[in-house]
């Protein structure tokens, strides 16, 4: 556990020792706010929830999250830094899981930042708690499955543009494979193709939670996709690390 | 015997680059690991510290085994890997705090002693508060060097530990390896043969990824009754040929 500890404070800290995370934080910040009041239709929709401003969360996110994640391992790789790491009393395992963690608090810093929403709402009516908390548990969990998508892809390369690259388009599928438009185009073909890509899109998943319900299968959903990337992460780092 | 390599192998696609090398290092013992680039002797350090998972073979390192037991091998170890890798953002301060946490050396009064000692040891007290990026080239290896020795570790392992220094840096660091021979157990791999001369008890030869001779420098130079430069242009001339 002290390994897992010790990644997770030094990445966490190195964040805000470079740039790296005020840039990171200013830019999210104002694309939340700008698709929402802009594209979103905040005011104009006279309601007093915040289904738009998680609406775009999904699209926000197939790009900022990448963004942290591509250099997770690809530099470390690049930087010859990884051979300090993995001599140090640290397994893999515990590496991956403490950079993931790391990551995943300061996604989880960035959404706390948009409280300001929620204030808003506060002030202007009385809008319903309910589907607020669980539209943030949602995007927290969303991000973390990008997050754990961008490790394993910048595992696979030493090169962060490649490793955004193609974590980006693996989100991108993930997330577009469930909205309307693709499901009644697949559907038109074979309705249960349609079935199974629309329970494996990002989609799905997260609007139901923003609806306030939280199943089960949801939670599994995102949980089990972490798990899954997280793992291949590891394995790919075991096999390739001197690579 | 703190380091025990039986058989180690490994080979990259179509490429060996250690071939069944077998050695024992016992404590107070400087071992000098000699051969031309792409010898294997980088490849050689890695399997012995747990980066790499040999093909075949094993090693004992301070009793335990690197397959069996790698997290045990890593905290015996203090190693200091080619071009001396460190996280360019930090300062030296928090650089060595962190390898602290995952030595897991307590914070208080142990940990300042021991962050005292290796900053003393290696000279760098002057630049504790800069970022390593910023750091000159000696700095930056003798900053790997105090990360390798913050525990002070039974066994040292050093990959080219003087490349880069410039020549009174160079001795800094031969006397430091020196002053420490006696109760440690340290192996470093290197080309520069003046070094052999002035801090191995021992020296392996290494060309191709198989051993070529394991001896004493002296023994070497009685032997072939020249330099220790023309041992070596000898033998590894005359394999690779």
């Amino acid at each position: 556990m002290n390994g897992f500890f010790t990644v997770c404070k030094r990445e966490l800290k190195s964040y805000f020792m470079t740039p790296v995370a005020y840039v990171f934080l200013v830019i999210f910040l104002f694309f939340a706010g700008y698709l929402t009041f802009n594209k979103g239709f905040f005011f104009e929709s006279r309601q007093a929830d915040m289904r738009v401003f998680f609406s775009f969360m999904p699209l926000l996110f197939v790009f900022i999250v990448p963004c942290t994640a591509m250099r997770l391992w690809a530099e470390e790789r690049k930087s010859g830094s990884i051979e300090l790491l993995l001599t140090l009393p640290i397994t893999v395992t515990q590496a991956v899981l403490g950079k993931f963690m790391a990551a995943w608090i300061f996604l989880g810093i960035a959404l706390l930042l948009t409280f300001l929403m929620p204030v808003t709402l506060a002030n202007l009516g009385s809008p319903d708690y309910g589907p607020i908390i669980t539209g943030y548990l949602g995007s927290f969990l969303m991000a973390g499955g990008f997050l754990a998508i961008g490790s394993f892809f910048s595992a696979l390369t030493k090169n962060q543009v490649i490793s955004f690259i193609l974590s980006v388009v693996a989100c991108g599928i993930l997330v577009y494979a469930g909205m309307p438009s693709t499901l009644s185009y697949i559907s038109e073909m074979s309705p249960t193709t349609a079935g199974i890509i629309e329970s494996m899109s990002f989609q799905s998943h997260f609007e139901s939670m923003l609806r306030g319900v939280i199943e089960l299968k949801d939670i599994t959903f995102f949980v089990g996709l972490i798990a899954g990337f997280l793992m291949s992460c590891c394995i790919l780092l075991d096999e390739r690390k001197a690579a | 015997m703190m380091i025990s390599v039986k058989n180690l192998k490994k080979s990259f696609g179509p490429i060996t680059a250690v071939n069944d090398i077998s050695f024992d290092v016992q404590k107070g013992e400087v071992l000098g690991l000699l051969g031309p680039n792409g010898a294997g002797k980088s490849t050689a350090m890695k399997m012995i510290t747990c980066f790499l998972q040999p093909d075949s073979g094993t090693a004992v390192v301070n009793g335990f085994d690197i397959q069996n037991d790698p997290i045990k091998v890593r905290q015996s170890i203090g190693y200091l890997a080619e071009h001396a890798p460190a996280y360019g953002e930090m300062t030296v301060n928090s650089f060595l705090n962190f390898i602290c946490d995952a030595r897991e050396i307590a914070k208080g009064p142990q940990r300042k002693e021991a962050i005292e000692r290796v900053l003393k040891l290696c000279a760098i007290e002057q630049v504790f508060h800069q970022t390593i990026e910023t750091l000159s080239k000696g700095f930056k290896r003798r900053v790997g060097l105090a990360q390798s020795l913050i525990h002070d570790p039974d066994i040292l392992i050093l990959d080219e530990p003087t490349d880069g220094l410039d020549p009174n840096q160079k001795h800094e660091v031969r006397q430091l390896i020196n002053k420490m021979a006696k109760d440690k157990c340290i192996i470093i791999s290197t080309h520069i043969l003046e070094e052999v001369e002035a801090i191995c008890s021992r020296s392996i030869i290494i060309a191709r990824g198989k051993i070529i001779v394991d001896s004493t420098p002296q023994a070497l130079k009685d032997e072939h009754q020249c330099s220790l430069d023309e041992v070596f242009r000898k033998l590894t001339h005359k394999k690779s040929a």
